[in-house]
C-alpha cells in the first residue's frame, strides 16, 4: 500500500441510521490509487448504501466521506458534480435511463461533459460496448436487453468518460461465468492500464478473489474484517471462512426461522374454496 | 368554556392533522425549491455557460401539446356548440339572438378557453409528465443521472416546463378557434346568421385584452401545472403505488391551484380595474 500518497476515498467513522435502525455503524477505511476494493457482505447489510454515501447521494448521520481529498457529505451540489465527473458508477440495478436507447444511454455523460462532436461520440460509445461484448446492440431500448445485459451497458455508461474512479455495486450478478471473467478482465485491465481505482460490491467470491487488491467484508453494519485476498482467504474469523465459503451453518445470523415459517404455510396445500376466497379478498 | 377550548386545541394537535401539516409543508418546500432551482437553470445558468438543450424541448412540445390537440379540439368545439345554445335559449326571450356571437366570443377567449383547455392538459399531459418522472425516480434513474453530475431540473423539467409554457397558450389559440367555429355551426345552422354576419359580430365584440388576458392566464396555467406535476414526480417514494399515489396527487393539486389562480387572476383583471 503507498501510503505516501493522500488517500483517493477516506471514510472515517461513518454512521447512518435509517430512522432507529442503524444500517452503517462506525464504518472507516481508506482506499489508495490504484486499489481495488472488493466489498463483501450478506444482502441487506449496507452495502450498497456505503457506496451511496461515496458517491454523495446520501449524507451520513455522522462521520465523514472524503473522496479525492474533499469532504463530499457537506459539499455543495454545484461542487458535487464537479467531483463526480471524475468518477463512474455502476447501480445494482443498472439504472439506465429507460426513455433512451443503448447507445444514447452510454452516450450521454459523453454529450453532457465534453465537447465532442457527434462522430466522436458515436465510436467512443462503440467501443465502450465491445469492452462489454455488447456490440451492435446500440439501438435497442433497455428493457428489450436482458438484465445482465443492463449491467454491462450501466458499466460501460460509467466507463465512458474514463474515470479515474469506479464504484460498481454487484457489476457480475446475473452474469453468466464467461461474461463474469470478461467484467473482471476488463476491471483488472483498467486498474493495471489505466491505474483506475475500483471499488466494487460483490457477492461472487470467485470474482472477488480474482480482482481486488484488498476487501472489506461488512456484517450488522460495521467492518467484520478487512485485509488482503490472502488475509481473507486465510482469516481465522468464522463469518468470513463462512462467507468465502458459502456454508448454511456458522456464526452469521441468519434469521431463518421466520422464512422457514412462511415457506411451508405457503407449500402447505390450501382447500381450493379457500384461496379462491383469498384471491377475491386480495382483488379490490 | 375551558374544557371545549382545550378539546379543540387538542384536536388541532392530533397526530393526523400534523402529519398532514407535516406533508404540506414538505409539498410546498420541495415546489419552492423546485421552482427556484427552475429559475436559476433557464435565466441564470445559460449566462455561466452552462446551456439547455433545445431538441428535447422540441420533443416534449410533441409529448405535451400536439399530441393533446386532437382532445383539445373535440373539447372546444363541444364547449362553443353549448355556449351558442345556452346563450341563444336565454337570449332569445329579450330577441337578443345577435349577441350569440359575442357571448361565445367573450367567454371563451376569457375563461372557458384557458381553463377548460388547462382541464384537459393537465389530465392528460400533466398526469403522463408526473407519471414518467415517478417512474424514474423510483427506478434510480434520477439518482444515476444525479451521479453523472446531470442535474435533473436542468435535464427533465427545463424542457418539460418550456414545452408547456408555449404549448399550452398554443393549445388555448387553437382551441379558442374551435370552440368560435362550434358557435357559428349553431348560429348558421339553428339561429339566422349567415356566416359574414357571424364573424364581424364575433370580431366586433372581442377586443384585443379579452385575447390578451386568457393568454395571461394560460401561461400562468402552464407554470402551475408543469411545476407541480414535476414536483410530484421527482419525490416519489415508494414503488409503483407511490408513482400512482403521486399521479393522482399532481392532477388534484393542479386543478385547484388552477381553479384558484383562475379566480383570482379574473378578479384582477376585470373587477379590480
Ligand atoms: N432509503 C432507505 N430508507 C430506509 N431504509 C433503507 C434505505 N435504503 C436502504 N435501507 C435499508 O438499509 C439496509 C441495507 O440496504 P442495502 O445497502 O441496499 O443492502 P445491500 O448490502 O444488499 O446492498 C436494508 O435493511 C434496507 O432496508
Ligand atoms: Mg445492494
Amino acid at each position: 500500500m503507498n501510503s505516501n500518497e493522500a488517500p483517493i476515498i477516506e471514510v472515517v467513522d461513518l454512521v447512518r441510521k435509517f430512522g432507529d435502525r442503524t444500517v452503517l455503524n462506525d464504518i472507516s477505511f481508506n482506499v489508495h490509487r490504484g486499489e481495488t476494493l472488493v466489498i463483501m457482505g450478506g444482502s441487506g447489510c449496507g452495502k450498497s448504501t456505503l457506496l451511496r454515501h461515496m458517491i454523495g447521494s446520501m449524507k451520513p448521520t455522522s462521520g465523514s466521506v472524503k473522496i479525492f481529498g474533499e469532504e463530499i457529505a457537506t459539499m455543495k451540489e454545484r461542487e458535487i458534480g464537479r467531483v463526480r465527473q471524475r468518477f463512474g458508477m455502476l447501480f445494482q440495478s443498472g439504472a439506465l435511463l429507460a426513455s433512451l436507447t443503448v447507445g444514447e444511454n452510454v452516450a450521454l455523460p459523453l454529450f453532457q461533459h465534453t465537447e465532442r462532436s457527434a462522430d466522436e461520440i458515436e465510436e467512443i460509445v462503440k467501443q465502450k460496448l465491445q469492452m462489454v461484448g455488447l456490440t451492435g446492440f446500440e439501438d435497442l431500448k433497455p428493457d428489450e436487453i436482458s438484465g445482465g445485459m443492463k449491467k454491462r451497458v450501466g458499466l460501460a455508461r460509467a466507463l465512458a468518460l474514463d474515470p479515474e474512479l469506479l464504484f460498481s455495486d454487484e457489476p457480475t450478478s446475473g452474469l453468466d461465468p464467461i461474461m463474469t471473467a470478461v467484467v473482471d478482465q476488463l476491471t483488472l485491465k483498467l486498474a493495471h492500464g489505466s491505474h483506475m481505482t475500483a471499488v466494487v460490491v460483490s457477492h461472487d467470491m470467485t470474482s472477488a478473489f480474482r480482482i481486488a487488491t484488498r476487501m472489506i467484508m461488512l456484517g450488522h453494519g460495521s467492518i467484520v474484517a478487512q485485509g488482503t485476498p490472502e488475509e481473507i482467504r486465510t482469516s481465522t474469523n468464522p463469518e468470513v471462512h463462512q462467507f468465502i465459503n458459502g456454508e448454511a451453518d456458522g456464526p452469521i445470523p441468519l434469521n431463518l426461522s421466520q422464512d422457514e415459517h412462511e415457506h411451508h404455510q405457503h407449500v402447505k396445500p390450501r382447500p381450493f374454496v379457500s384461496a379462491r376466497f383469498r384471491f377475491h379478498h386480495k382483488t379490490p | 368554556m375551558v374544557i371545549l377550548l382545550a378539546a379543540k386545541l387538542s384536536a388541532f394537535f392530533d397526530p393526523r392533522v400534523l402529519s398532514f401539516c407535516a406533508s404540506a409543508y414538505r409539498i410546498l418546500k420541495n415546489y419552492l425549491q423546485l421552482n427556484i432551482s427552475l429559475l436559476y437553470w433557464i435565466l441564470i445558468a445559460p449566462f455561466t455557460g452552462q446551456f439547455f438543450k433545445i431538441s428535447p424541448v422540441f420533443r416534449q412540445m410533441v409529448f405535451i401539446g400536439v399530441r393533446a390537440a386532437p382532445m383539445v379540439a373535440l373539447t372546444a368545439f363541444s364547449v362553443g356548440v353549448t355556449l351558442a345554445m345556452q346563450a341563444a335559449h336565454s337570449l332569445q326571450q329579450l330577441g337578443a339572438e345577435i349577441y350569440v356571437p359575442d357571448l361565445v366570443m367573450v367567454t371563451l377567449l376569457r375563461e372557458m378557453g384557458p381553463v377548460l383547455i388547462a382541464v384537459i392538459v393537465i389530465g392528460r399531459s400533466g398526469s403522463a409528465v408526473a407519471a414518467e418522472l415517478g417512474t424514474m425516480k423510483v427506478s434510480e434513474e434520477i439518482e444515476a443521472l444525479e451521479v453523472m453530475a446531470i442535474n435533473p431540473v436542468q435535464y427533465l423539467v427545463v424542457p418539460r416546463f418550456l414545452a408547456m409554457l408555449v404549448m399550452l397558450p398554443a393549445l388555448t389559440i387553437f382551441g379558442n378557434y374551435i370552440g368560435v367555429f362550434g358557435g357559428w355551426a349553431v348560429c348558421t345552422f339553428a339561429l339566422d346568421f349567415n356566416t359574414a354576419g357571424y364573424v364581424l359580430r364575433a370580431l366586433q365584440s372581442a377586443d384585443t385584452w379579452d385575447l390578451y388576458s386568457g393568454m395571461i392566464k394560460s401561461a400562468v396555467f402552464a407554470w402551475i401545472v408543469i411545476t407541480i406535476a414535476c414536483n410530484a414526480g421527482l419525490h416519489v417514494e415508494g414503488g409503483a403505488e407511490g408513482v400512482g399515489q403521486a399521479t393522482t396527487a399532481s392532477v388534484v393539486q393542479a386543478l385547484l391551484a388552477m381553479l384558484v389562480t383562475n379566480a383570482v387572476l379574473t378578479g384582477i383583471f376585470f373587477f379590480a380595474v
